[in-house]
């Protein structure tokens, strides 16, 4: 691991290059010296130091604050150590603001200098498995799980690539199920904000005191339990993008304190009195039609327009169905991997069966019905029989959304659907809504519907 | 042609060679060869620290290895350090000829306690066992108690035995399989 951390020591005195080196190097260190700035530089410019410690004061060219500043120029993440004979505060302070990483005076304790090294490269191996993370984390929202052929989806892809490193407001409408977290995801982590905080809220998923606090914090005392101050989730995703699913479903008061926030990039902790500033993006979600719910005096009109600088209209799978054979494919390696099942594939007879299906729950209904044939799959191909539970639509009941309407209305659509499905064939319909031909014919008559 | 050099720069405690060479012998298949003792050049010393520059002893070192060697280690009873340091117990090249290690810090009297003998002697070993060991190519060892690992005051010194963990040891072993150790 050591080895991965090259050390430069820069200092005009032969001696000191050379113990510093060799007690370096019994370290397991990887130690290049350098008499001078110039010879720093060189080194630098073909070797990524993790630390240089470097003298202060060197006659003639550069001195340490000069060579410093350059090393950083070429390697900026670089962690630079002054080291100098004369302690002095001012020199200290200048090595720190021109951004040296530590000062340290000659001579030190060896259990100073190696708590020293250590502690750094504890950091910055940290930092390095950050990045990785964070690249991993882009790579796989900027493309991963977004797969289409479809025209609307891709221009909707281009947007978002467009629109990702503005500040603007996004809105994404789409049903549940269509991806809306995703491209959220797509749009932060293809732009500027990608190294901040991605924060997801659900606002369905809470109270309205809940969210309150979810999303602006509190202070100790704030209400009942609350013991110690807490981020709200504005503060945590200062810098970077806050997403608001389901936007649709907040209160009157949180959308006017939404509302200033969005207006102002302010506002108090639950219980507090200091204004707290971000630089948030917030991009909100929806599965509800938020022009109609303003219309019908439930959402604010304001605050729609806020939201809806840039509108991204998500279609449903149905209107996408050349997507089916590629998402299935996709689904099918990923969870046959993390399932540990050997599911090679699936055949042009079980894709038929998906591409005519409805998916009402969209590509999440067809994620977890492709999970559910692999869990059950016995052979290495998912085939048309590992399905057929999807086409006596067991699953697509689990899924649906429920519309705000009376009981009757939905029986109505529900034999519209089986008869439309059935292709007008009462008997088949009948059978595939579990009741007899009589009753069936019974309700079509009382819902004057024809046939 | 592989010898192992002990060899005392000005004046040692009296048993400390028998010491070194007991613990170099255990450890090392190599025939040991002790030389006549040095003086200590004064060009190593630093006034303003009151210390001894163990670079210079190094160099003075390098430059009297016998033919018939493949390492040095001198041994003193003088303070060592270099000019990042404040102090040294000892130093090596890394996977080089050359070693030395001070005494002055392992004596209880340094620390204004009474002279313990059986305690200078473990501590003696566990350094040159140390030092040595980087010549060999060791590097610092995370385990507290092997002798490779690294010691910056001497109660870490303490915590050590006088011995390499098993990984150390395997990977001594292994080099001295592979070629005689050289």
């Amino acid at each position: 691991m050591k080895k991965n951390w090259p050390i430069l020591v820069v200092d005009d005195e032969d001696v000191m290059c050379e113990s510093m080196a060799a007690w370096l190097r019994e370290d397991g260190y990887r130690v290049d010296t350098a008499p001078n700035g110039q010879k720093a530089l060189e080194l630098a410019g073909a070797t990524d130091f993790a630390i240089c410690f470097v003298d202060l004061k060197m006659p003639g060219g550069m001195d340490g604050i000069e060579t410093m500043m350059e090393i950083h120029r070429i390697r900026p993440d670089a962690s630079i150590i002054i080291i100098t004979a004369y302690a002095t505060v001012d020199t200290a302070i200048q090595a720190m603001k021109e951004g040296a990483q530590e000062y340290i005076v000659k001579p030190c304790n060896p259990q100073e200098i190696s708590m020293l090294v250590s502690r750094i490269l504890k950091l910055k191996k940290l930092q390095s498995e950050n990045a990785i993370l964070r690249k991993k984390l882009t790579r796989q929202y900027r493309h991963h799980d977004i797969f289409t052929k479809n025209p609307r989806m891709e221009e909707i892809l281009a947007l978002t690539q467009e629109v990702a490193s503005l500040r603007s407001t996004v809105l994404i409408r789409g049903e549940s199920g269509t991806g809306k977290e995703l491209v959220a995801r797509a749009v932060h982590f293809s732009g500027n904000r990608a190294e901040k905080p991605f924060i997801a809220v659900s606002c369905a998923a809470l109270t309205e005191t809940l969210l309150e606090s979810e999303l602006f914090g509190y202070e100790k005392g704030a209400f009942t339990g609350a013991s110690g101050q807490a981020k709200g989730k504005f503060e945590l995703a200062d810098g970077g993008t806050i997403f608001l699913d389901e936007i649709g479903d907040i209160s009157p008061k949180l959308q006017a304190d939404l509302l200033r926030v969005l207006q102002e990039r302010r506002f108090y902790r639950v219980g507090g009195s200091l204004e707290i500033e971000v630089d948030v993006r917030v991009i909100a979600a929806t599965n509800k039609n938020l022009a109609e719910e303003v219309q019908q005096g439930r959402f604010r009109e304001d605050l729609f327009y806020r939201l809806n600088v840039i509108e991204i209209h998500l279609p449903p799978l149905r209107e996408r169905r050349e997507d089916i054979p590629l998402l299935a494919e996709h689904f099918v390696q990923r969870i046959s991997s993390e399932l540990g099942k050997d599911v090679g594939g699936i055949s042009g007879a079980a894709l038929k069966v998906l591409i005519a299906h409805d998916w009402p729950g969209n590509v999440r209904e067809l994620e977890n019905v492709i999970e559910r044939a692999i869990v059950t799959c016995r052979n290495g191909m998912l085939d048309e029989q590992d399905f057929s539970w999807l086409q006596r639509s067991g699953v697509q009941a689990q899924s649906w959304e429920i519309p705000d309407v009376p009981l009757g209305e939905l029986e109505r659509r529900a034999i519209v659907a089986a008869l439309e499905r059935k292709h007008g064939n009462v008997k088949e319909a009948s059978t595939a809504l579990g009741i007899d031909r009589s009753t069936l014919y019974d309700k079509l008559k009382r819902y004057e519907i024809s046939h | 042609m592989n010898d192992l050099c002990l060899v005392p720069i000005g004046d040692v405690p009296g048993n400390s060679l028998d010491w070194i060479e007991g613990a170099a012998a255990e450890w090392f298949p190599l025939p040991i060869q002790r030389l006549p003792a040095m003086p200590i050049p004064e060009r190593a010393f630093d006034a303003k620290r009151g210390q001894y520059q163990s670079v210079e002893i190094m160099k003075m070192l390098s430059q009297i290895v016998p033919r018939d060697a493949s390492r040095i280690l001198g041994v003193t009873d003088v303070d060592l350090s270099i000019p990042m340091l404040s102090f040294l117990f000892g130093q090596a090249q890394f996977d080089g000829p050359v070693a030395v290690v001070s005494l002055c810090r392992l004596h209880q009297e340094f620390y204004g306690l009474p002279a313990q003998e059986s305690l200078l002697r473990e501590r003696t070993v566990k350094e040159v066992l140390h030092e040595l060991g980087h010549t060999f190519g060791l590097v610092h060892c995370s385990e507290p108690t092997c002798a490779m690992s690294l010691a910056t005051h001497i109660q870490l010194v303490d915590a050590k035995a006088e011995q390499y963990c098993a990984r150390c040891g395997l990977q001594l072993v292994e080099r001295f399989s592979r070629g005689g150790g050289v």
